[in-house]
């Protein structure tokens, strides 16, 4: 099975002893040692951006110089992303936006780096942030709209409503799974490409291929984040 | 025209009951399980990607000539652009996820 060609990754000197060591306990849950290694990348990237935003935000100046120029224009574009597509009233949800588009963009890149692995290449990763996307969707429109939320899965006439209430459940939930699945199979699909075109010539046929997953992973990102903002301001706008 | 998909038809049927019957004999009882599973998880890449070529080429080209008629817009067309492509290509996705299953982890063959 492909995915059982693991490639060595840093943080197999945690998991590899964790996982042999607690074997039992490990096997009694149904957690396989691919997981172990998934949650500690991701841990990894988090780890890494938090220090790199403490070691900016140490010494912030007006005249910005060095590291807080790429910083400020990193911010100043996801600003603009949320305010072009969100509004003006878009602004409360700057951070969640900004944070998921930033820890998505580290995952996805820094699975090409060769002694790390892009935590987005498994399902569960994926499904974590289609579900915060989600939930944020509904929770906004719940606290804005309170009950009258549900006009907006009502439709535009009232007898049409026993078609479409589950209609529209039903493709409130396939948001979650398209979410998901869209991020998880573009870069496992990335990865696995790379890892069968490495079997067949080492050094110089994949290097295309990392090529567009550079591309791709900027892609994913950017498309993941126009999605939940598109959902978000879907949720806050009036029913139909 | 007619004919030959009439023709494509015919030989696709007797090329899967021809490879029904070279393919018995390898696994008892199970009728040729992992001949299929393979057939099968080569159509759905197959035929999920010809679905989304087609599609993704009409919506470019569609983004071209707006961007040629109108080429002050055509920042907010590659944007909108961009992001129809990932909603097509997801659907492909899903044929690929279907096909990964398919080799990696059926559930038919023990």
């Amino acid at each position: 099975m492909a995915a059982d060609i693991h490639p060595p990754v840093f943080t197999d000197y945690i998991s590899n002893p964790a996982f042999h060591s607690m074997e039992a306990f490990w096997n009694k849950w149904g957690i396989q040692h691919t997981d172990l290694n998934n949650v500690l990348n991701t841990w990894l990237v988090m780890i890494v951006l938090i220090i790199l935003a403490w070691l900016v935000k140490r010494k912030l100046e007006m005249v910005p110089k060095g590291s807080q120029n790429f910083w400020e224009v990193v911010v100043s574009t996801l600003e603009d992303i949320v305010v072009q597509t969100m509004g003006e009233h878009g602004r409360p949800f700057f951070p969640l936006v900004a944070s998921l588009a930033l820890f998505i963009l580290s995952c996805n890149l820094i699975g090409i780096l060769p002694w790390f692995q892009s935590s987005t290449n498994n399902l569960n990763t994926t499904l974590a942030l289609a579900l915060i996307a989600f939930i944020m969707t509904h929770y906004v429109g719940i606290r804005a709209h309170g009950v009258k939320y549900v006009k907006h899965f009502l439709g535009p006439v009232s007898w049409l409503v026993p078609l479409l209430f589950p209609i529209e459940i039903i493709s409130h939930l396939s948001r979650i799974l398209s979410l998901s699945f869209r991020l998880f199979g573009n870069i496992m699909g990335e990865d696995l490409a790379i890892v069968i075109l490495t079997l067949l010539l080492p050094y110089l046929i994949p290097l295309p291929m990392m090529v567009l997953q550079v591309f791709t992973s900027f892609i994913q990102t950017l498309v993941f984040i126009m999605l939940t903002m598109m959902y978000i301001s879907a949720s806050l706008e009036e029913a139909h | 025209m007619r004919r030959a998909f009439l023709a494509g038809l015919i030989i696709l049927g007797i090329t899967l009951f021809a490879g029904l019957a070279f393919a018995a004999e390898s696994s008892e009882g199970m009728l040729g399980v992992i001949q299929y599973t393979v057939l099968g998880a080569g159509l759905a890449i197959g035929l999920g990607a010809i679905g989304s070529g087609v599609g993704m080429g009409h919506a470019i080209g569609g983004t071209v000539e707006g961007m040629s008629r109108n080429p002050e817009v055509g920042g907010r067309l590659l944007t909108t652009m961009i992001i129809g492509l990932a909603m097509i290509e997801s659907l492909t996705i899903y044929a690929l996820v279907i096909a990964l299953i398919l080799l990696f982890g059926n559930p038919y063959i023990k």
